[in-house]
């Protein structure tokens, strides 16, 4: 039997807002039937205000729950203001939710996400987010996780551990053939956070200055072009880029798209790459 | 308090607990002692393994091993099988056992044993002919359970064992038949079954008792090694209260049979009828003749089965659920999987188990609020078209 707080009780006893908007402004869904849980999240704007929400979900009681708080969270905040609400917060909101039950809060989040992807149009999302675009990739296909979703479950809520992982978003809970994947993002994140903790401005510089010369460069290269760094200031790269690459009219998705994102995979996601 | 869930655990038989009570009071001496005051548990355990023996229909008290519950049995009788027989490397037995005994087969795959998993069809019947193909000269062991713990079904075990020891006589034959005892008649001396498990809590014994039964020119190893007891082969002293207990109830269960045979069975068939007519989108998972009388399967499409747990739960019902939700592994049930029950209805299947405390009143209460709370529960669900689609075809 699970600890279901008084919370959780009471929204799947008496779940509110339940139901349909027929002429709903944004409907988020997430899950599917075949996963075991599913949302539907339909939402009445006044302007940029959520007026009104409503939900129709299949699922356990702790995903009525999440649902239901959700739908009641929303109502009157600005699209901008729910756009912050994380699966933790309706998690707390409920007074918590056993480990194992995380993902439903999950499912909540992913289902408010959609709709606001919708408002704003999938790349704003994406770009705010600095998601990847071959970050969408599947990591468990039982479930369809994105690798995306395990990194913000990961990030948003400490998780440790691969079982933490798959109760918060249900990936590796089926076959188990996405659980090595899942431990290797693990290792990643940890080990990225750790080397970055521990980097001092000079350690920082070298190891920017011997990616760029090792893996960046040499691609550039291989276009007719190179890049040279200038400076390190604080989290802000300044490099100059020569060859065809100075002037070429595509420099500056070469910068952000490519230096950018492998210097912020490699030596630390902070880091912006600016040209000078 | 209504009690549907009588194949997870059962309530312990007043008349149980009254044996069993010295035990735990005034006669608690070691049976193995040799004073006058440890003469009455030693004796208390040669009449219950008499009465395990009569219940099981078993040739010889000896027969009979107790151990501490229903998963130590199939441990036992798997593991010390094997042990005995090194030099073959093959095991039959089927997708929809109980996770005690699946998941000891996994540890023997991993260490090199192939294992051949023997699936059901949509009714939840064995593939009899797949089983036959699969034996062969090397097979170790063949492992079926009597009954379906989920579904209720009963598998031909007697017939199996008959195909088995006329084609490889060689071959062990383990029968799990925790669901089975106390539901339908077990006679263990007509078969060549050479060994079978059940555990004392499903028929109104309390929790931390079991029984393997093995025929006498079985070997198998022990699974605790230590002292004499049980000839050798589980060692521990005996836990007497409770292996009285076990006695007293399979004494019970086999005065019992009849009336689960009969009235067991029409308080479950009512129970079923009364659900498939009054709600609109249940579907019986399997409806075969043989079943255990105790047992229904209901999937309730649409619907997530905690959810139905949770609601039911709070009208004092217990049943229990295949879905995923329940145990926390988010995998859905894999018997109803083996089964390929659509998955419309697969994480909303409810188990429905009866006992002989089962009383009329509460089928009536439960076909009575079920379909209040389907209605409720539809209607938070997103497949509101689908749902109509069923509604309709029920009128």
């Amino acid at each position: 039997m699970w600890e279901y707080s008084e919370k959780v009780l009471d929204h799947y006893r008496n779940p509110r807002n339940v139901g349909k908007i027929d002429d709903a402004d944004l409907i988020g869904e997430a899950g599917s039937l075949a996963c075991g849980d599913s949302l539907k999240l339909y939402i009445k704007l006044d302007g940029k205000v959520i007026k009104d929400a409503k939900f129709q979900t299949f699922g356990c009681g702790s995903a009525v729950a999440s649902s239901s708080i959700l739908t009641e969270m929303i109502i009157g905040k600005t699209i901008d203001e729910a756009a912050k609400i994380t699966n933790k917060d309706i998690a707390d909101e409920l007074d918590g939710l056993p480990q194992e039950k995380m993902h439903c809060s999950v499912m909540g989040h992913e289902a408010l996400e959609d709709a606001i992807k919708k408002y704003y149009g999938e790349d704003v999302i994406a770009m705010e987010e600095g998601l990847n675009p071959s970050g969408e990739k599947i990591i468990c296909t039982c479930f369809n996780v994105t690798e995306n979703q395990i990194w913000e479950a990961i990030k948003v809520n400490g998780l440790k551990t691969v079982d933490e992982v798959t109760n918060y978003t249900k990936a590796g809970g089926a076959c188990g053939r996405c659980r090595g994947v899942i431990k290797d993002m693990l290792e990643t994140y940890y080990k990225k956070a750790e080397q970055t903790a521990e980097l001092t401005p000079t350690q920082k510089i070298l190891k920017i200055s011997k990616v760029i010369d090792q893996q960046i460069s040499p691609q550039l290269q291989k276009d007719g072009g190179d890049v040279e760094l200038v400076d390190v200031d604080g989290n802000k790269v300044k490099v100059k880029l020569t060859g065809m690459c100075s002037g070429c009219k595509n420099a500056s998705m070469t910068l952000k798209n490519f230096v950018e994102t492998i210097l912020k995979d490699k030596v630390d996601s902070k880091l912006e790459v600016e040209q000078v | 308090m209504i009690y549907l869930d009588n194949n997870a655990t059962t309530k312990i038989d007043e008349r149980v607990l009254e044996e069993m009570l010295p035990y735990l009071k005034e006669d608690y001496a070691n049976p193995s002692s040799m004073y006058d005051f440890a003469k009455k548990p030693a004796a208390a355990i040669r009449e219950a393994r008499v009465k395990v023996r009569d219940f099981l229909g078993a040739e010889n008290e000896k027969d009979i091993y107790f151990t501490s519950c229903g998963s130590e049995s199939a441990n036992t009788a798997i593991k010390g099988v094997l042990n005995c027989n090194r030099e073959k490397r093959h095991i039959i037995t089927t997708k929809v056992e109980h996770p005690a005994v699946l998941n000891t087969y996994k540890e023997f795959e991993n260490n090199g044993y192939e294992v051949d998993y023997i699936g059901v069809n949509s009714q939840g019947e064995l593939d009899i002919d797949e089983l036959k193909s699969r034996l062969r000269k090397d097979t170790a062991l063949v492992s079926i359970m009597y009954a379906n713990n989920e579904t209720g079904v009963i598998y031909p075990v007697e017939e199996i064992a008959e195909y088995i020891k006329s084609k490889s006589p060689e071959t062990r034959f383990f029968v799990d038949a925790v669901q089975a005892a106390g539901k339908i008649p077990i006679n263990v001396k007509d078969t060549k079954i050479d060994l079978l498990g059940i555990s004392g809590h499903k028929f109104h014994a309390p929790k931390g008792v079991g029984v393997l039964y093995a025929k006498p020119d079985v070997r198998f190893t022990p699974l605790i090694n230590g002292g004499h007891q049980e000839r050798g082969l589980r060692a521990g002293t005996e836990n007497v209260p409770y292996i009285v207990g076990i006695g007293k109830a399979a004494e019970l269960a086999m005065d019992a049979l009849s009336y689960e045979l009969k009235e067991v069975k029409r308080l479950r068939d009512r129970l079923e009828e009364g659900i498939l007519k009054n709600v609109f989108n249940a579907r019986l998972n399997t409806g075969v003749k043989d079943r255990v009388p105790n047992t229904s399967n209901i999937g309730f499409e649409y619907v997530e089965g905690e959810l139905i747990l949770l609601h039911l739960s709070d009208i004092g019902v217990c049943a229990s659920s295949g879905s995923a939700c329940t145990s926390g592994s988010l995998e859905p049930s894999h018997v109803l999987r083996a089964m390929g029950i659509p998955f419309t209805a697969l994480h909303g299947s409810i188990r429905f188990s009866l006992s002989r405390f089962t009383t009329e009143k509460d089928i009536d209460f439960v076909i009575e609020k079920l379909p209040g709370i389907m209605d409720k529960l539809t209607s938070i669900s997103p497949f509101q078209d689908e749902l109509e689609v069923l509604r309709k075809r029920k009128g």
